[in-house]
């Protein structure tokens, strides 16, 4: 069964003039123990897909969607309090920049301890404190922080920014979620720790199959780690399948041109040459081009992109586009 | 021919004083030397608290060195002597949207180093500022638009046409790709490209994303805590690495895994 099904999510901003539609028509279902890679340069929606998910957007954006299911329950009909209710206890979300999503002025131990839910602790109330206490300590295990004694007693400010990470992931982990959203966990970061970040994200859903949709701006940052992967440009759906296939085989001009942008993927061509790139910038919210938004950018663009594509699926791999380039890899 | 910029024995020790008697010497770069020619990039690589945005420091000058010399056309660079190094060596940051005065139109933001640096009258100094613009991809008609009002990449462009419009030999770029969109990342190395090509340009980039490092760069440096452990062609070091300390970095970017 499909832990998450989402079939067309709009988002929307209200606006006192009008709407501006920030996510338009995108799909994405995770499956039990699946680790999902949603890839968008900036501005794309991936962390309002976030948000929407978790419930989290306030009065200005409104959501829509054909279908909304969390594990074969329908997420739109219910009411804010029982959506809530389900959310909160089985899925959790990290953050970039896990320095400043900690509260500054309380120590690790404390911010911890609040995490853990008082139905997990059994016993008398004398008994809790102590509990909970240990629930802490052994959240840290984890996540791979054995010195927890230093740790506990000290301030987010006194931690490098991947242990502050893997105290967030420990926070995220207390109430052993479903399915664990990561917004960028690795963003600003060096490139040591983010593999030891990845590699603890990456044992989490073996050990504990827990499913992770992990969401970055850059495809060769996730596609080690992901199975599938989902691409968004300006808030549509470009195209979704396995690791293999986006990166391999991609059908979307846009996803080709980010594999053919990248230095890390294109090894074999001379130092010094010119990458291939999409002529142009992202296109900001308020001057959205009608149709597909790629279109002002797209190297195969035509006349029938000013209507936005439907998405086509061809074995579990989907795609957005009117030219796509399957046929080019006979 | 002398080598565009000879750095020799550059190092850098950050004293710490805690009272009168209790003082400590924090050792941030030991002592580097290398050399730069024209229409080169030497890479840094390394961790945080590795020393490599001390040697950019040292380098543009906001930090006076321990010991060593630098030397730009065998000319002795002295310190604290801006008005000569700040028209030869630039630096370009990390994060552009907070590098730029948000009060000052890009204009006015291009205008201030040609002010202070150069004899050129208004009516030249816009002129150039146009054709500087453009150089970077840019419009005439951004002359007169806030840094606001522009996205990431080009706020990038306008820090880039601010490093090159004083026609600098050697552009220091610290971290400056990182925060890019990485199809901006890749106009704006096709950019950086060009422009060393049409200026001669000498680059020192510091990055911490092998992939760029092996295209963008000729040779590079292995920092590691204010240590040199490498030093050499790029391709010869990222292909055959020898030290501990490299092997762990290439590995932990998955190297093998983005061949097609």
């Amino acid at each position: 069964m499909n832990l998450l099904d989402i079939r067309n999510l709009s988002i929307r901003l209200l606006t006192t003039t009008s709407s501006i539609l920030a996510v338009d028509r995108v799909s994405l279902t995770m499956k039990e123990g699946e680790v999902r890679g949603l890839v968008g340069e900036s501005g794309s929606g991936k962390s309002l897909l976030a948000q929407a998910i978790m419930g989290v957007l306030d009065d200005k954006w409104k959501v829509d969607a054909d279908r909304f299911h969390w594990r074969g329950q329908d997420l739109m009909r219910l009411s804010l309090e029982e959506r809530k209710a389900i959310i909160t206890k089985d899925v959790a979300i990290i953050f970039q920049e896990p320095m400043a999503c900690l509260d500054p002025t309380t120590t690790i131990g404390a911010q911890l301890e609040e995490a853990v839910s008082g139905e997990q602790l059994t016993g008398f109330f004398w008994q809790r404190k102590q509990q909970r206490k240990l629930a802490a300590i052994n959240l840290l295990h984890k996540v791979g922080i054995k010195n927890h004694e230093k740790c506990v007693h000290s301030y987010p400010h006194q931690l490098t920014e991947a242990l502050c990470q893997r105290v967030m992931i420990a926070m995220a982990l207390a109430r052993k979620p479903l399915l664990l959203i990561a917004d960028e966990p690795t963003a600003a970061m060096e490139s040591t720790n983010q593999d030891q970040i990845f590699r603890l994200l990456a044992s989490l859903n073996q050990l504990k199959n827990m499913s992770i949709l992990l969401i970055s701006h850059d495809l060769e940052n996730v596609t080690h780690w992901t199975k599938n992967i989902t691409v968004m440009y300006s808030g549509q759906f470009v195209e979704a399948g396995t690791t293999e296939q986006i990166f391999h085989t991609p059908f979307h001009p846009y996803t080709r041109a980010l594999v053919d942008s990248s230095p890390m993927a294109n090894m074999q061509i001379p130092a010094k040459s010119r990458l291939m790139t999409l002529p142009g910038s992202i296109p900001i919210l308020q001057h959205l081009p009608i149709g597909c938004r790629l279109g002002p950018r797209c190297p195969k663009a035509q006349k029938a992109c000013v209507q936005a594509p439907k998405v086509k699926n061809y074995h579990g791999h989907q795609v957005s586009c009117h030219y796509s380039l399957k046929d080019s890899y006979k | 021919m002398t080598a565009l910029l000879q750095v020799n024995n550059l190092s850098k020790t950050y004293r710490i004083t805690k009272s009168w008697f209790n003082r400590t010497l924090v050792p941030a770069l030991e002592p580097v030397s290398f050399t730069l020619d024209a229409q080169k990039t030497l890479a840094i690589v390394g961790e945080a608290g590795s020393g490599k945005s001390t040697l950019a420091k040292l380098l543009v000058g906001a930090e006076k060195p321990t010991t060593g010399a630098i030397k730009l056309n065998a000319q002795l660079l002295q310190d604290g002597n801006f008005k000569q190094r700040c028209q030869h060596i630039r630096m370009i940051f990390q994060d552009s949207g907070t590098t730029l005065n948000p009060s000052l139109t890009i204009q006015q933001l291009l205008d201030e180093p040609l002010y202070l640096n150069t004899q050129l009258n208004e009516a030249q100094r816009t002129d150039l500022i146009i054709a500087t613009l453009k150089k970077v991809g840019l419009l005439a008609e951004h002359m007169n638009f806030y840094p606001h009002m522009f996205s990431g990449g080009q706020k990038q462009r306008i820090s880039l046409a601010r490093a090159i419009i004083l026609e600098p030999q050697v552009i220091i770029l610290d971290e400056a790709l990182a925060a890019l969109d990485p199809s901006l990342r890749s106009q704006m190395i096709n950019l950086l490209l060009d422009l060393q090509q049409q200026m001669g340009l000498g680059f020192i980039l510091i990055s911490h994303n092998l992939g760029i490092v092996r295209h963008f760069s000729d040779d590079i440096m292995v920092l590691c805590k204010g240590q040199v452990v490498e030093m050499g062609n790029t391709t010869a070091v990222l292909r055959n690495p020898k030290h501990k300390y490299t092997k762990k970095l290439i590995m932990s970017q998955r190297f093998q895994l983005s061949k097609k």
